[in-house]
């Protein structure tokens, strides 16, 4: 991976920082961190599936149980916790990330994460996800995207696509939709992905991937709700279309889609934008080789302008970016460190006294 | 330096006020006379006033800062009424200023500054230096600045530069006239500007020209005297409200075992604690400064579930964002320390002025029953104390605990003496380590909300722990279980659960000061209104006058004595610096006919007008 500001060698040793979550003694199957809660979503919603995958998935990282902490804000997504046998806390709307920033920086031997949907992280807790992010904490944060409010039966949310028809917005929605990965990507994040949550070995290996990763780690996840917004993702899924549809991004890979890889993305030589073209044998070699460890996020930003917000057709699903940049906590703690190197662990007594006494005797 | 021999007179205190612009250096001037009086062995109690603007337009009313000083060889309570001395930088100074001095005090001014455009600025048509407006007091005329940049003529400075050290001149001459100790004012200087050395030299040659210029100028013929304090026995250092509450929280984060952490973000006038704890990496205190209110206190209870000291230090605007986090806190039952160091409200208010109109936010500022204990420091050593207290409660009974200082108490200072560190509170906690509940078949499982029949706070599992895995949110949970319950009759059990946790929280009961026992009418106060208040029933006594007083540092639970002791007396007056607040308390709580005596001008009452009300109260018994 390149570096990205790497000032400082010691934070920058990424993979130590997994290292300092405890192993697990035994072996633990999937079985093991599920609750005995009664998961009460909505029969047919898209949490089930990724529910499923990350409790299959969390053993493979083979760390102690008690050292894993899910952190939720609130939204369907967020009641995540109550289903996963770890620590956790279901908190409220928006603030997971600044409550999981506290706990992962002053607890290194744990390994955070946050659940959450595109209200909760992007509306009205957007300035917490955005500085999470830009610090670089030591969290990886899945955003379940459904692109509504379901909790609330209904209403649109910051991702829906213009002129959304819903309970709060009968003539149509009027806002300009966020695109997670570009505002991720604009808020400095380290690492950012997209999945799907039918496709449970694309989302395992970007779990993994994130779990990796040294820092905030952004994984969006298009999520179905198919109560208030079924089949937002049809295009995505519907083996007719997908192919089309779906634009794989895999690291030192020529990014190429559709059928028998047809179509390829290449850079504009006038405008330096990312377009896709028909491939042919004479442009072949000039369809970009997909890094997501570039030190400049300025491709993988123009990676995630390809998908058109409205339909999203030609949308491009993996790892957007994956860089080893100083972490907010490692830095946090090498203060500390560096202080008591310095001036000696701190002695009570002595602060009190301070330097300018006067004694009645 | 040698003495001429001026008449020396003895004084059992002094008022000094310094008033000049924002940018005249006066809240470091006050602080260095201070300095010097603590070291002297007075005692004191300091009043800084300072605009919100950073820089107010040069010489205009709205911009002038002042510090307010009161020095006595006794005890004493309060900065003072009424300043016997003010050191007016420029004409804005002194009209801002004129109305609180009583005819016959000393008045040093800057004569250089009071040229026609400063005086027109501030609406003066004529010179008041000249005009015999001011015959009631004893005007001293000093060319300041003049005579400073004569003394700086050698040092190679600007004039610009060499003017800035006009204030350590009147530092100086105050020094001589009032016999303060200098060689810890020279030792500060040339520390503050160590990196700049020619302009540590010119203010120090500045202060000494000061000096010099007291003791030569026929101008004072007498110099004054005050001896120092007889206070108990101990080891004294001076000390503002934030320092000794960001100390105070440090103490705690010891006497706990557990590490600090602050979640905080920049607020008038609360940032200074952000700033001092941010010295203290060696304590292992983490600091976080947060993109916001709600991120403060969010981490800072993150913090807490990972088995940290969770705090978060705001001002009131800040509380009420972090009210929903506050109510999280309240649900999960998690300790956490939310500071509130109160200014004048509503909204942005006055930011850099002191209210204690916060009282019944802390108490009921949330959606549904969620209560939470407050704690509210007297005086700004006592902010030390308080921030342990706090603590313990937070710690021993899982809940978040309101610390309400104010912008008086925070900026204010006063001697301290020093505690030990044995002497303080052991604080120590105990994380839960096994399972506490044997299920029906046998087997056992970790309840995080099984709790504990004394103190009703629930265990304390943090991750890391094995086999206590568990979940907690803000939806209401089973009682036990913890598990996400809907259930009506549990509801309403946890809710009395978590109110009877908080009334149930031991504090001590209520001292009253009533010395015969005669006393018909009780004062009652909270917070930084002790020393006025007590200074007042001192007036009162001294007069003659019966009055009993007793001060509140829990404002939630009440002392269990409180009810008792309000029915002893056939008046009780609740002096508050907001429109009633307590006295609702009081009045919803124990059906008594308090009477409010209340002010809300951003600043601290006068003991005078304190003691006027308790006569006028007392008087109708």
């Amino acid at each position: 991976m390149s570096e990205v500001n790497g000032s400082n060698g010691a934070s920058l040793n990424g993979h130590s920082l997994l290292s300092l979550v405890p192993k697990t003694e035994v072996d633990r199957t999937a079985k093991d961190y599920k609750t005995d809660q009664e998961v009460r979503w909505c029969p047919g919603c898209g949490d089930y599936a990724v529910l499923a995958a990350v409790q299959g998935f969390m053993p493979t990282l083979g760390l102690a149980k008690e050292n894993v902490v899910f952190v939720s804000g609130i939204g369907c997504s967020s009641r995540f916790p109550y289903y996963m046998n770890t620590y956790g806390m279901h908190s409220i709307h928006g603030r997971a990330p600044a409550i999981a920033t506290g706990l992962a920086s002053s607890r290194p031997d744990l390994s955070v994460w946050v659940v959450t949907g595109d209200g909760d992280a992007l509306s009205i807790g957007g300035n917490h996800l955005i500085h999470a992010l830009r610090r670089n904490v030591n969290l990886k944060i899945l955003l379940f995207n459904n692109r509504i409010y379901g909790l609330t039966k209904g209403q649109y949310s910051p991702t829906s696509e213009v002129g959304k028809i819903t309970k709060s917005t009968p003539m149509g929605s009027l806002d300009q939709p966020f695109n997670p990965i570009s505002l991720a990507l604009g808020a400095e994040a380290s690492f950012v992905a997209r999945t799907i949550d039918s496709d449970r070995k694309h989302l395992t290996s970007v779990l993994q991937a994130a779990a990796e990763h040294p820092g905030s780690a952004l994984v969006e996840i298009y999520q179905n709700c198919n109560i208030f917004n079924d089949n937002a993702f049809e295009p995505l899924k519907d083996r007719s279309t997908k192919a089309e549809a779906i634009i794989p991004l895999e690291a030192g890979e020529r990014i190429r889609f559709g059928a028998d890889g047809g179509k390829g993305v290449v850079r504009d030589a006038e405008t330096g934008e990312l377009r896709v073209v028909e491939v042919t044998p004479e442009n072949e070699s000039d369809v970009l080789v997909h890094d997501p460890h570039a030190a400049s996020p300025v491709t993988a930003w123009a990676l995630s302008r390809i998908a058109d917000p409205d339909t999203l057709h030609q949308t491009p699903i993996g790892v957007f970016r994956d860089v080893k940049r100083p972490v907010y906590d490692t830095l946090m703690r090498e203060q500390l460190d560096l202080a008591v190197d310095k001036k000696g662990p701190g002695d009570l007594g002595s602060l009190l006294t301070g330097s300018d006494t006067w004694t009645v005797a | 330096m040698t003495r001429q021999v001026k008449q020396v007179k003895q004084l059992d205190r002094v008022i000094i006020r310094f008033a000049g612009d924002s940018g005249d250096g006066m809240q470091l001037t006050g602080d260095r006379f201070t300095s010097e009086t603590a070291s002297f062995g007075n005692d004191l109690s300091t009043l800084p006033n300072f605009p919100a603007e950073i820089r107010a337009p040069a010489g205009t009313l709205p911009g002038v800062s002042s510090f307010q000083l009161h020095f006595a060889d006794h005890d004493i309570l309060t900065p003072g009424d009424a300043p016997h001395v003010l050191v007016a930088m420029n004409p804005a100074a002194l009209k801002a200023n004129i109305p609180d001095l009583p005819k016959g005090a000393e008045i040093i001014v800057n004569t250089d500054e009071f040229g026609k455009r400063a005086l027109s600025k501030v609406g003066y048509d004529a010179n008041p230096l000249e005009d015999g407006s001011l015959q009631a007091y004893n005007i001293h005329p000093v060319p300041l600045t003049t005579l400073t940049l004569e003394a700086l003529a050698d040092s190679g400075l600007a004039r610009r530069d060499a003017e800035r050290a006009k204030n350590m001149f009147a530092l100086g001459l105050l020094s001589w006239m009032y016999h303060r100790p200098t060689e810890a004012t020279e030792g500060f200087l040339r520390q503050k500007f160590a990196k700049k050395p020619e302009i540590a030299e010119a203010n120090v040659t500045a202060f000494k020209a000061g000096w010099n210029f007291g003791e030569t100028t026929e101008d004072f013929a007498v110099s004054y005297e005050v001896a120092p304090a007889r206070l108990p026995l101990g080891t004294y250092r001076n000390i503002s409200g934030n320092l000794a509450l960001a100390y105070g929280l440090i103490a705690a984060g010891e006497r706990s075992g557990l590490e600090l952490f602050l979640g905080s973000y920049p607020i008038t006038p609360a940032s200074d604690v952000l700033h001092e704890l941010s010295k203290h990496k060696n304590f292992r205190v983490r600091t976080f400064q947060a993109e916001d209110e709600i991120a403060g206190i969010g981490a800072a209870l993150g913090a807490a579930f990972g088995g940290k000291l969770g705090v978060t230090t705001t001002s009131g605007p800040g509380v009420a964002l972090k009210s929903e986090t506050i109510g999280l806190a309240v649900s999960l039952e998690l300790p956490l320390l939310v500071v509130d160091i109160q200014r004048g409200g509503p909204s942005t208010g006055l930011p850099t002025k002191t209210e204690q109109a916060d009282l019944l936010q802390a108490m009921y500022g949330r959606n549904g029953e969620a209560p939470v204990p407050i704690v509210a420091p007297a005086t700004p050593s006592d902010c030390f104390d308080a921030a342990i207290e706090a603590a313990r409660i937070a710690l021993a009974y899982r809940t978040p605990v309101f610390l309400l200082s104010d912008g008086y108490l925070a900026n204010g200072s006063e001697p301290w003496r020093i505690p030990t560190v044995e002497s303080l509170p052991d604080l120590r906690v105990e994380f839960a380590t096994a399972p506490n509940h044997v299920n029906e078949d046998g087997t056992e499982s970790f309840w995080p909300y099984k709790r504990d029949p004394e103190t009703l706070a629930r265990p304390w599992a943090v991750p890391g722990t094995p086999g206590l895995e568990h979940r907690i949110g803000g939806i209401e949970k089973q009682d036990g279980t913890g598990n996400i319950s809907y259930d009506p009759a549990n509801h309403d059990f946890m809710v009395r659960t978590r109110q009877a946790k908080i009334d149930g929280i031991e504090v001590p009961d209520l001292e009253v000061d009533d010395p015969d026992g005669a006393a018909r009418t009780l004062v009652i106060g909270w917070g930084s209104t002790y020393g006025p208040i007590t200074a007042a029933v001192r007036r009162v006594r001294s007069a003659g006058g019966e009055v009993a007083q007793a001060h509140l540092r829990h404002l939630n639970p009440f002392p269990a004595n409180l009810g008792e002791v309000l029915a002893r007396y056939d008046r009780v007056l609740v002096p508050e610096m907001n429109l009633g607040q307590l006295a609702h308390l009081l009045r919803a709580k124990y059906l008594v006919d308090a009477q409010s005596f209340t002010q809300v001008r951003g600043l601290p009452f006068k003991a005078e007008q304190l003691a006027a009300a308790i006569e006028e109260v007392s008087a109708n018994v």
